[in-house]
């Protein structure tokens, strides 16, 4: 996908004064995160369940190399195949040859942000064979050609209304002429649309939310059942996942499945999870024939053992979205790459470079919403500093900024001075702001009184001045 | 003494001085303190951050506990200084610092064990948690059990108290539109609890709040907790004119 994330001021902009938009997000603000905090206050060891999480998510960092290969053992002994993809390129590249062995001219997925990620539609499009998303959320945008905004509610900018007149103009055709209001209804009919697709599919490609190493079975949880039928009817199930999605055991997963639907959508579960293990057996009823795993780097493995490897414990729940005042602001789009939220302020610039996706680690107050429900406890907005760090150690900060900091930190280092020109910067706004108690406009503050005034300080002097006068 | 607090507000200096003061603790204000380094921390500028808290450092040497009226700058003593060290000895002089710094509430109520205060406020408030003082430093009950003790005082919860004002230090100026849709959100909040005052324990986020509310022309007036708690909460409120009440 194509970022437009160093355009992410313009994009707020946009995103500010859309009304479709803000009526999206103003649903958003308050049902996901209602829904989650009475689900964390329904289970008294949600706590404890996330320190277990976080755990299980650092060992099987430490040790990534091990259970990756156990992994592809395992996957191997089962008749399946794993394939390394070190780039987005390869990625799509051996995805694309697998696509072509079949002869495939559709292929169905499930939900996959890394199918996102590595713009795996554009590609199977140009070898001219059909994406087609069997995901609700994923079916919508498809049809409007949007990326998503949301990473587990792809479509969650939008209103129902834009979703009716959407189907409406892509199901006349099919004979759907009546303009559907009911939430239901509109379901129905996609459902209609699609099933056909999917029987006539020949291959099947889902995302993974765990890859356990103990079995080789890449684990899927959906609320709509459809990567069942992206898993199961095609000839072929390619199952989509980075590296950081492996984990060691299936108990493991329980723990993770248990703080994953919670902290997502306030589910004790989701409604389906569905585990893949190698393809169909003799005496199955169902199943691929062939069954092949594509593992994504993509440069992941370089923040292993760095400062920043707590952002792959990430299992990509969206609750630090969901809880952040500044996504509940500007929705999903504006972050110009795959992954918005405070994850992705951590994630796009590692995975498209800190020059492009600088804005998105600077663009946040720190309030540490999305730390304190992250499931795993992934520190964001330490992450978010560190990204600010090498921004400065590499001169990317905006120059405007760097000039200010160079004052300021020149006159914080020297007291004496600082508080002689504090003293008088008192003393002038107190003076000049007297009768009104404020300011509408300020020199240099332009930032500020677009929309806010400025207190003025009362008459009097510095606190340090007054209490110099007060104990002498 | 927090920057903002001594250039703009000097009254919640004083008032947390007399909350102290009648706590039983003996005050002092060392001269030569600046500010302790957020704005370069939060900018990426770790040498510059490491130079100002070592500077911090000096300064605070040898008292029982440096209080701040603020979650923030309490916060960024107490939980950030020591990852700025490297170097075992200034690293250890960093912890202990840390081990000594408090924000003010807190100190108060977990630290003195403060369980009430001898002041009066005839109006209906509303309490805004500042990020980093909640989530930082688990301030929550402290000043509304403190504000509980305020004669004539009645509290109306807004809905959503945790959520940030969209201050953000350099944030609000740096991203002003989006800074202006979350205050926005705030203002709506505040407005629709009723109240006449709205109190908080950061001057970054009251000047915010302050500021977005007398631009759109609202009468809520906006102080820090602890002048209403030290009994100073009959003087003009922030972004108000002198002789106003
Ligand atoms: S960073 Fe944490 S809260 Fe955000 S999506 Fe990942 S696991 Fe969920």
């Amino acid at each position: 996908m194509q970022s437009t994330a160093r355009d992410f001021k313009d994009n707020a902009h946009a995103a500010l004064v859309d009304p479709n938009l803000q009526d999206s997000l103003a649903k958003l603000k308050v049902g996901f995160s209602e829904r989650r905090r009475q689900a964390a206050e329904r289970l008294p060891e949600f706590e404890a369940l996330r320190d277990r999480a976080r755990d299980i998510k650092n060992h099987a960092l430490a040790n990534l190399d091990f259970y990756l290969e156990e992994f592809e053992r395992k996957v191997t002994a089962l008749g399946g195949h794993v394939h390394w993809a070190p780039s987005a390129e390869d990625a799509r590249r051996i995805i694309g040859e697998l696509c072509r062995s079949m002869g495939a001219r559709t292929v169905a997925k499930s939900k996959s942000m890394v199918a996102e990620e590595i713009a795996l539609n554009e590609h199977l499009e140009a070898l001219g064979i059909a994406p087609i998303e069997t995901d609700l959320g994923e079916y919508i945008i498809q049809l409007r050609h949007e990326p998503p905004s949301h990473i587990i509610a792809p479509a969650v900018h939008l209103t129902k209304d834009q979703v009716a007149d959407t189907f409406l103009e892509h199901h006349r055709k099919l004979g759907f002429t009546r303009r559907l209001t009911e939430r239901n209804d509109l379901v129905a009919e996609a459902r209609y649309v699609l099933r056909q697709k999917f029987l006539d599919a020949d291959v099947g490609l889902t995302g993974a939310n765990f890859l356990v190493a103990e079995t080789g079975s890449s684990m899927l949880v959906t609320n709509e059942g459809n990567a069942d039928l992206s898993n199961t009817l095609p000839r072929m199930h390619i199952v989509l996942a980075s590296i950081e999605k492996v984990i060691p055991t299936l108990e493991d997963a329980a723990v993770l499945l248990r703080v994953l639907a919670r902290s997502a959508t306030g589910q004790e579960s989701s409604a389906y999870t569905t585990l893949n293990t190698g393809p169909r057996r003799p005496g199955d009823l169902d199943g691929p024939e062939h069954y092949h795993v594509v593992i994504l780097d993509n440069g992941r493995s370089a923040v292993l053992g760095t400062e920043m490897q707590d952002m792959l414990r990430c299992i990509r729940c969206g609750a630090c979205m969901n809880h952040c005042p500044v996504y509940g602001a500007i929705g999903g789009h504006a972050y110009g790459w795959v992954y918005p939220g405070p994850i992705g302020a951590v994630l796009t610039p590692q995975l498209i470079g800190v020059e492009e996706a600088g804005n998105l680690p600077n663009a946040s107050t720190f309030c540490g919403r999305c730390e304190s429900v992250c499931p795993v406890r992934i520190p964001l907005p330490s992450l978010m500093r560190h990204w600010r760090e090498r921004e400065f150690e590499r001169h990317l900060t905006p120059r405007a900024v760097r000039q200010g900091l160079a004052l300021w930190s020149f006159l914080a280092r020297r007291p004496r001075l600082y508080r002689r020109l504090t003293g008088l910067a008192n003393r002038m706004l107190a003076l000049f702001g007297r009768a009104q108690g404020r300011y509408r406009t300020l020199p240099l503050a332009g930032g500020w009184t677009r929309f806010r005034d400025f207190p003025a300080p009362p008459p009097g002097g510095t606190f340090h001045a007054q209490w110099r006068g007060r104990r002498s | 003494m927090t920057c903002l607090v001594d250039l703009f507000r000097p009254a919640i200096g004083f008032a947390a001085v007399k909350l102290l003061e009648e706590a039983g603790c003996t005050v002092e204000v060392p001269p030569l303190q600046v500010c302790c380094g957020q704005p370069a921390y939060n900018s990426g500028d770790r040498a510059t951050t490491r130079a100002i808290a070592a500077q911090v450092i000096d300064a605070f040497e040898g008292y029982d506990a440096v209080v701040a009226p603020s979650g923030s700058c309490g916060g960024m003593l107490s939980h950030h200084y020591p990852g700025l060290f490297d170097d075992p000895v200034q690293k250890a002089r960093a912890e202990n610092l840390a081990s000594r710094s408090y924000e003010l509430m807190s100190f108060l109520v977990d630290v003195l064990g403060v369980t009430k205060v001898a002041a009066q406020y005839d109006g209906r408030v509303t309490y805004h948690d500042s990020c980093s003082g909640l989530r930082e430093l688990g301030v929550k009950q402290q000043p509304r059990r403190l504000l509980a003790s305020v004669g004539g005082l009645k509290l109306s919860e807004m809905e959503s108290p945790e959520v940030c004002c969209g201050f953000g230090g350099t944030f609000c100026v740096k991203y002003p539109e989006i800074s202006n849709a979350m205050v926005g959100e705030k203002s709506a909040d505040i407005a629709a609890t009723g109240a006449d005052t709205l109190l908080a324990g950061d001057l970054g986020c009251l000047m915010n709040m302050a500021g977005k509310l007398q631009r759109e022309g609202s009468a809520v007036r906006v102080r820090h907790v602890a002048e209403v708690l030290a009994g100073m909460g009959d003087q003009a409120a922030i972004g108000e004119p002198e002789g106003k009440r």
